[in-house]
């Protein structure tokens, strides 16, 4: 972990996105380097999946700076940020569930041999570079014929992430990839997570579960209701006090204490640490 | 039942739960596989009950060809298709209104026609298909409506044109003499000739057939194409997330349909020398009950040419065999009905086992 304080890969500077009379995202700054996790952080509500379409080209921003390797960007389409090599993988993955590995893999951007009208879809060279990409994400393929519908949820974003890699992403934002998943699935996430982090790329995690964000994350950026409310570097924050943090810090003791009003007193230890 | 031990650092396959599957159970899983066996069964039943009349010879293993060639041509495409996520039940439509515009393009302007040349005629009856394959299309991509509702309306339009057209220039709705008209004889050769094998006439339409065939699974199988195929009709959105083009492939898809029609109209005008607005009637359906039977999902994205190859022997080896075997004709549907039930259970059994590989 390279943590040199080198130009941020990736960064916005006071973004804000209304849509109307809704204001979605107020000054908002985040960024992140290669070779480190950001982790966006926040309750149902906070605007996460707002800054991730903001991130991924989807929205553009009402106002602030979008910078990708110090020059400001701005675009037209998810198309164009995936061009520069900024990947988002979404919850529902963009995979095809009757389909192969393989023909997921390159999907829309398939490998061809031969010239001209004979220009063949590279079997061999998709099914044997799938295999090869899922092993250096630590898995072993038995069957890259088998239909990614068999494959399990954290196979799948593993699989997704693997095809982000190996085309080219500089910046890999993952949507919530840990939501739907049980706890050792997570885990198996959450290591690609580190393993593409080795490798060089700059990896942003939207979560709401400070429990996998901690272990992975660099920086911690903890969104709640469209604007910052913390920014930290791993250093400057123990598991504790962000999980206080993301569950409202002040709020949940005014939760507990109304719950210990209701359910007649009592300790709780349920604000935690 | 492997015997390795699990990797440690792969928690998330539980190898322990992976076993080697051999390659007949391999072969089994393929979607084809159900049709394969279904004329298989098929023909050994007739060749019991029917053998007697002669079931089991050259003749009626012609009249069973020459019946699945037409069929099989329109069933390729629309397999295509299906995989690709739509229906198109206007083909039968455009067999008839191919046929008819090839015929009034033909005849002499004395008895209301054109007078064209053959040439002229088939190339110009060509693009109008296109176009109407083209326009299928392009209205089920562009207002996202079932493409079931969309080329119904074009069912009943295009079968109600070769009528009207058809009767309001020439006053008739089957015209013949296209062996009268220049240009006929080339025709004849590439689409209507015979083919003489230990003395039973096969259709040279089953050569297109076959190639088609061929073509279709190399699309399917070996090109970006099929790929884009697959994925437009397994999950369109994410397909369209990753880069396929998938307006483009459906509105091709459509052209391919009716391309397939068109070819049939040809053909069966050649062999007959004449076409009727009539004809192709029903004919939809009966590639759609081909596809189905050959193991193509009715919702898309899983399907092969080869199942929609068999498919259509089914069916012929069915219709052919019903008459062989003395049952009254009326009988037939109620035959292809539960050849199509049976089918579709037999392959949604055999696609269990491929999910549970």
């Amino acid at each position: 972990m390279t943590t040199e304080t080198k130009t941020p890969l990736l960064e916005v500077r006071n973004i804000s996105k209304y849509f109307g009379s809704v204001i979605a995202l107020e000054d908002v700054s985040a960024f992140v380097r290669a070779g480190e996790v950001t982790c966006l952080l926040g309750d149902n509500g906070a605007g996460k999946s707002t800054l991730i379409k903001v991130l991924s080209g989807v929205y553009k921003p009402t106002d602030g700076e979008y910078l990708f390797k110090g020059d400001s960007m701005h675009f037209d389409s998810p198309r164009d940020a995936l061009e520069l090599g900024i990947a988002t993988v979404y919850q529902d993955l963009a995979m095809i569930p009757l389909m192969s590995i393989w023909r997921n893999f390159f999907l829309g951007s398939e490998p061809t041999k031969g010239a001209g009208p004979f220009r063949m879809f590279d079997v061999d060279f998709a099914k044997k570079t799938t295999s090869e990409e899922m092993a250096k994400m630590g898995i072993d393929l038995r069957d890259p014929d088998q239909p990614v519908g068999t494959l399990s949820g954290g196979e799948r974003q593993s699989v997704a992430i693997a095809r982000a890699v190996y085309f080219g992403a500089e910046v890999l934002i993952l949507d919530e990839p840990t939501a739907a998943l049980g706890v050792k699935q997570a885990g198996v996430v959450l290591k690609y997570v580190v393993q593409a982090k080795q490798r060089g790329i700059g990896v942003i995690l939207i979560t709401h579960n400070p429990h996998h964000a901690y272990p992975v994350g660099d920086h911690f950026v903890i969104l709640r209701r469209g604007q910052i409310y913390g920014d930290y570097s791993k250093d400057q924050i123990t598991l504790d006090e962000l999980v206080q943090m993301m569950a409202g810090g002040a709020d949940l003791e005014v939760l507990t204490h109304e719950l210990e009003a209701a359910t007649g007193g009592g300790e709780s230890s349920s604000a935690g640490g | 039942m492997t015997t390795e031990a699990p990797k440690a650092e792969t928690p998330a396959k539980e190898d322990e739960r992976v076993r080697q599957v051999g390659p007949i159970q391999r072969l089994l899983v393929m979607p084809g596989t159900g049709a394969i066996i279904i004329t298989v069964l098929l023909w050994v039943f007739f060749a019991i009950v029917a053998g007697g009349n002669n079931f089991v010879s050259m003749d009626v293993t012609a009249a069973i060809l020459n019946r699945a060639a037409p069929l099989g041509i329109m069933a390729i495409a629309v397999c295509l298709l299906m995989i690709g996520g739509e229906f198109d039940l206007s083909i039968g439509s455009i067999v008839g209104f191919t046929g008819m515009s090839i015929m009034i393009l033909v005849t002499p302007t004395d008895a209301g026609g054109f007078g064209w040349s053959m040439w002229l005629a088939v190339i110009v009856s060509l693009i109008l298909a296109l176009l109407i394959g083209m326009g299928n299309g392009a209205l089920v991509v562009t207002t996202r409506l079932p493409s079931f509702i969309v080329t119904l309306g074009s069912l009943f339009i295009l079968r109600g044109l070769a009528i009207a057209i058809a009767r309001q220039r020439t006053n008739r709705t089957q015209l013949g003499n296209l062996d009268e008209v220049e240009g006929f004889g080339f025709f004849e050769t590439i689409f209507g000739s015979d083919i003489e094998v230990f003395g039973a006439s096969f259709d040279i339409a089953i050569l297109w057939w076959i190639g088609l065939v061929v073509l279709a699974t190399w699309l399917l199988s070996r090109t970006p194409w099929g790929n884009w195929i697959f994925g437009t009709g397994g999950a369109e959105d994410s397909a369209r997330n990753v880069g396929v083009p998938t307006r483009r492939v459906k509105i091709l898809l459509f052209m391919g349909t009716a391309f397939a029609a068109f070819l049939v109209a040809l053909i069966q005008a050649v062999q007959f020398t004449g076409s009727d607005a009539l004809r192709g009637t029903l004919q939809e359906f009966n590639a759609i009950i081909a596809v189905v039977v050959g193991g193509t999902l009715l919702t898309g994205g899983y399907g092969s040419a080869v199942g929609a190859f068999f498919g259509a022997l089914a069916f012929a080896t069915l219709q052919q065999g019903v008459v062989i075997w003395g049952v009254d004709a009326d009988w037939f549907r109620v035959f292809v009905g539960g050849l199509l039930v049976v089918a579709v259970v037999f392959n949604n059994y055999i696609r269990q086992l491929a999910a549970r590989r």
